[in-house]
């Protein structure tokens, strides 16, 4: 450990000719609206914010430098730890990147679990943004509302995976075990009364004058600005890019599925908001089109140097019980090369950047993570604007700081 | 299994008609050091002295943005010793292609692109941060994730994974 000297907290120098007038104003890392550990340094002049500067790494623990250390598979556990909402995609993403690397064809059933347990990663993310969100704004009710569906999808996690959130279901070769026999009655179950869930809680906001007028022409981000800045996921499609990775550039079968993207033209927290619960009535549309269309077959790909086998085969069979213990003790190589491989997350693109060089460790595991990009954005959208709406803001995009230090 | 082309050569031979290779061979050829084609992914060695003119007219070919800026160190087994990787992305064409630059272990430094993509300002304070690389012109060159006081690159693969130092 290097000696402690305290960090000069503002080096950011202050706007000519405007010392005498504006005042710089610490929020955060421990204020209650800036979700997690996000430190912002704003220059305000009254109540207008004329500059804003984000501090970040309160979280940082060395993800990255972790995964140069560990097998392949054993990176997998890691990855659910960078966004605690979203873990499912941490795991798809990575395994999809040591997939394309190993070259493996995963087998249609794990392909359609992925999907459907990405959508509903998502659906879990986005109850979470939208209960946070309304609460930042002062709706306190939506949070106790959101809260009681992602119970039930976190128990749905539970069920498949044996964990809440830290899943690690998603596995190099497919997934980790057969879903339970009833699974997909109760996923069916909570997905026939979800969309009744969803018209609820837009009963709850869509139309209350508070929280419009607190959303509505607050945080303008330009279609421009969004692209220059890095900005992916809802906030660049309710600025009105029509992009999204499940349908332009299909990862994981999704090209098998119909479903719209929702987009808006209005360049606001609303339109974020409005994007989002677009967006959960069209992953339940995508949920509904997975269980309808199940197919059956393994969900492990044929590569016994790779994929462990199922643990009465490791009990029976001796060149199994080898597989196992050769991939848990030296891992497998994997042929040297580079991949990036981006999906969709609920807050925006997502990219596993992965290095190999040939052997059982990856060189380099790299996370483009959306949030880390987004909030570059922040000043641009909270630049002239009062105080109160920087709340609204950082709900909009939707940070999630475990995904930012990483 | 998909096709694999090593080498410049290789790779123009096959898909000169890549747009953005023809963008690049069109104006400046000499910026073009290397390339590959592997595993459908497309990755051009440029330059480093290049890399902002690159970068520009791989804008104006269409790769309008800039999805992800990392670095990798190659030491002990490579030299130069540093990659940074640039991974841009086409809206209209749905692909992506990866830029990259060698960096020597002495002092490596490559102009900025925050001019181009202003999105690369958070990368960069994260490659220096972690490596070490220093991006001349960036707007605000200081460390990111860890405290500004630290000693050391993490991500250098000189840098112990864990203990004391």
């Amino acid at each position: 450990m290097s000696q402690w000297t305290e960090t000069p907290i503002l080096e950011v120098p202050v706007a000519e000719g405007a010392k005498d007038q504006t005042m710089v104003l610490n929020m955060g890392p421990q204020h209650p609206s800036t979700h997690g550990v996000l430190r912002l340094v704003l220059e305000i002049d009254g109540e207008i914010v004329v500059r804003l500067y984000p501090e970040i790494g309160y979280l940082h623990t060395g993800i990255e430098k972790t995964c140069e250390a560990k097998f392949y598979h054993q990176v997998v556990p890691l990855t659910d730890r960078i966004d605690y909402l979203s873990p499912m995609h941490n795991n798809l993403c990575y395994c999809l990147a040591v997939e394309k690397l190993l070259e493996l064809p995963i087998p249609e059933k794990a392909q359609w679990m992925r999907v459907l347990l990405s959508e509903l990663t998502r659906l879990n993310s986005h109850l979470v943004w939208l209960g946070t969100h309304a609460m930042d704004i002062g709706a306190l009710t939506v949070f106790l509302y959101t809260f009681r569906e992602r119970e039930e999808i976190l128990r749905l996690f539970e069920y498949v995976a044996g964990q809440r959130m830290m899943t690690s279901y998603i596995r190099i070769g497919g997934l980790s075990m057969e879903p339970p026999i009833d699974f997909f009655e109760r996923v069916q179950a909570f997905i026939r009364t979800f969309p009744e869930k969803i018209d609820e809680y837009s009963n709850l906001l869509t139309g209350n004058p508070i929280f419009m007028n607190r959303l509505q022409n607050v945080g303008h981000l330009s279609a421009e600005d969004a692209i220059a800045l890095g900005v992916t996921g809802p906030p660049l499609r309710a600025s009105g890019v029509d992009f999204d990775l499940r349908r332009d550039m299909p990862y994981s079968g999704y090209e098998k599925f119909q479903f719209q993207v929702p987009v808006s033209q209005r360049c606001d927290v609303w339109g974020r908001y409005e994007v989002r619960l677009q967006e959960m009535r069209e992953s339940t549309k995508i949920i509904q089109q997975a269980l309808d269309g199940m197919p059956e077959g393994e969900i492990k790909a044929e590569a016994p140097k790779i994929v462990l086998p199922d643990r009465e085969k490791m009990k029976t069979q001796m060149e199994s019980l080898i597989h196992h213990f050769k991939i848990v003790t030296e891992g497998f190589t994997v042929p040297s090369g580079e991949v990036y491989q981006g999906i969709e997350s609920s807050r925006g693109q997502m990219g596993y950047y992965v290095v190999s060089d040939g052997t059982a460790k990856p060189y380099r595991v790299h996370m483009r993570n959306p949030s880390f990009a987004s909030l570059q954005a922040l000043e641009t959208m909270c630049r002239g604007r009062l105080l109160a709406d920087v709340v609204a803001v950082i709900g909009s995009i939707d940070v999630v700081l475990g995904e930012i230090d990483r | 299994m998909s096709t694999t082309l090593h080498g410049k050569d290789a790779v123009l031979a096959e898909m000169s008609q890549h747009p953005a290779l023809a963008a690049l061979m069109a104006e400046m050829s000499e910026a073009l050091v290397d390339a590959r084609w592997d595993r459908d992914e497309l990755t051009l060695t440029v330059a480093p002295e290049q890399i902002v003119a690159v970068g520009q007219r791989m804008k104006q070919a269409g790769y309008v943005f800039l999805e992800d800026l990392t670095a990798v160190d190659w030491y002990p087994a490579m030299v130069p010793r540093f990659q940074v990787s640039y991974h841009l992305l086409s809206h209209a064409r749905k692909e992506r292609i990866r830029l990259r630059v060698l960096l020597p272990h002495d002092n490596p430094k490559v102009t900025t692109i925050t001019g181009v993509w202003p999105a690369a300002n958070y990368y960069e304070r994260e490659v220096f941060d972690l490596f070490g690389i220093s991006f001349e012109g960036h707007p605000n060159m200081r460390r990111i994730l860890m405290p500004d006081e630290w000693v050391g690159h993490p991500l250098r693969k000189d840098y112990p994974v864990e203990g004391y130092r």
